[in-house]
């Protein structure tokens, strides 16, 4: 952290930590680029696998096409999540998190949001080119970049739960799979039944909406469950 | 004490509790024996044959009981591991940690016997339906409450670290299950309605009933009984253990 970290003098606020955390997660994204675009390339090449495996025929791809990307885009949060607050957690910084003033949910909270602006939206981005080789319908590819965005940052909000629990335990990144998959299950339904609806002509805003219930409750949740948790696995 | 008031947390110290369970594991596991066995003659033998299903039917007297089990015990399990997160009794994050296993079994056997039974009936070991589906994901929930007690080594960090997990899965349970409802279902509807009169002859809703509560007594013996085992390996060092276990000899002889 460079100059913006306020002197001893003045408090920390809770808009003060965030921003500093958010910032400071950011910046250590960018410094370590490969990290940030090794979950983007498994996630492409993880798409990328499927037509290979289970033949070019156009019609099953476009049938495919939504649930695959959804599978490749959990698994690839999966890869980041384990590193949440693991490296923090070697350094000692988790620890001065958890002293701090500002109220750990919020600080949870930043460090979610940096860490969906490095993996969740990143491949939510990159998903309409994926859609365009299983010869998604136009409309649809829109409608897969939209479930993404509304999607992804479900996947690090409850992922962070599961990152929080596992954090400093041998084997964490299997035990998180294990821990944090079952919970996806209804974002991948809703985020790839978006897509599916739009490409039988039906109705894709029952879809959204539940999407954007489930992100509004998990926004509040969230964070509170993931500090309990780290006060757990810290102490 | 004032007379008259319970004293709510009696039972949350080990010695008692460990007492408690002892005292109450004979008299369910008798029952779990005697229900079972009423209940199997009642299904197997007093219970007609189903006009559409024909024979294949009588699974249900051990489907519908531990499909029943696997989700109340979630329940159990959950409540408990929230009250040891809450009053930090340590009690009563053992129980949880208890029930965790038979939860996991009675999940499995549902899910097992319901392939059992959708072979001859849907001509598929398996269905992506919604109620199966969402079983399915109940037994990930369980692996995973006991897989993250099992990676943590200090008992205490994994009771707290288990329970939080369950009370976030609780939460996602009905919602897991919505979810996957509407995403697809084709499983009959439900037989037995609090509501409606059962569409069920009454030696067969006899015989289910039966074996539900056969069920129940068995997960309570065995819950008791792995109870008393947690107990005692996690204080291993303390004098009540070592006096239990003292007279254990003479007992067990």
């Amino acid at each position: 952290m460079n100059g913006q970290v306020p002197t001893a003098a003045t408090v920390l606020s809770a808009w003060d930590g965030m921003r500093c955390l958010f910032t400071r997660d950011l910046r250590l994204a960018l410094r370590r680029r490969s990290d940030t675009f090794a979950a983007l390339f498994f996630f492409v090449i993880v798409v990328s696998l499927f037509p290979l495996g289970i033949g070019p025929e156009p019609q099953l791809l476009r049938r495919m096409a939504a649930g695959v990307v959804w599978v490749a885009a959990l698994l690839a949060a999966m890869l980041s999540l384990t590193r949440l607050f693991a490296d923090d957690h070697q350094d000692g910084t988790l620890e001065q998190l958890l002293l701090s003033a500002a109220p750990l949910p919020l600080l949870v909270l930043a460090k979610m949001a940096a860490h969906w602006l490095v993996s969740g939206l990143l491949l939510a981005l990159i998903s309409p080119l994926l859609a365009l080789q299983f010869d998604l319908p136009l409309e649809a590819v829109g409608v897969l970049l939209l479930s993404l965005l509304l999607g992804t940052p479900l996947l690090s909000l409850i992922g962070g739960i599961g990152a929080a629990l596992t954090v400093g335990l041998r084997g964490g990144g299997v035990l998180l799979s294990l821990l944090v998959l079952p919970l996806y299950v209804p974002v991948i339904i809703f985020g790839s039944g978006a897509v599916e609806a739009s490409v039988a002509k039906l109705g894709v805003t029952g879809h959204f909406s539940l999407l954007g219930a489930m992100l509004a409750v998990s926004l509040v949740l969230a964070p509170v469950a993931a500090a309990a948790a780290l006060r757990i696995s810290v102490e | 004490m004032i007379p008259g008031s319970i004293n709510w947390f009696k039972y949350a110290a080990p010695p008692r509790l460990y007492a408690l369970a002892g005292m109450v594991l004979p008299w369910f596991a008798a029952l779990a024996g005697l229900l079972t066995l009423a209940g199997l003659v009642i299904g197997l033998v007093i219970a007609p044959t189903d006009a559409q299903q024909g024979e294949a039917y009588r699974i249900i007297f051990v489907h519908v009981p531990a499909a029943w089990m696997s989700m109340l015990i979630y329940l159990a399990m959950a409540f408990w591991a929230g009250i040891g997160l809450v009053f930090n009794a340590r009690s009563a994050a053992m129980l949880a940690l208890a029930l965790a296993p038979t939860g996991a079994l009675m999940t499995f056997i549902a899910l097992w016997t319901g392939a059992l039974w959708g072979k001859p009936t849907w001509g598929a070991w398996w269905v992506w339906d919604a109620r199966l589906t969402s079983e399915l994901i109940l037994l990930f929930l369980y692996i995973g409450f006991m897989s993250l007690h099992a990676a943590i080594d200090d008992a205490r960090r994994a009771d707290r670290a288990a329970g939080l997990l369950a009370l976030v899965g609780v939460v996602n349970v009905p919602i897991i299950y919505f979810s996957v409802k509407w995403w697809n279902t084709l499983h009959q509807g439900a037989s037995v309605s609090l509501i409606k009169a059962p569409s069920m002859a009454a030696p067969m809703l006899t015989g289910m009933l039966v074996m539900a509560l056969a069920f129940w007594m068995y997960c309570l013996a065995v819950a008791a009984m792995r109870l008393r085992v947690i107990l005692l390996e996690r204080d291993a060092q303390a004098a009540w253990v070592k006096q239990a276990l003292g007279k254990l000899p003479a007992v067990a002889r």
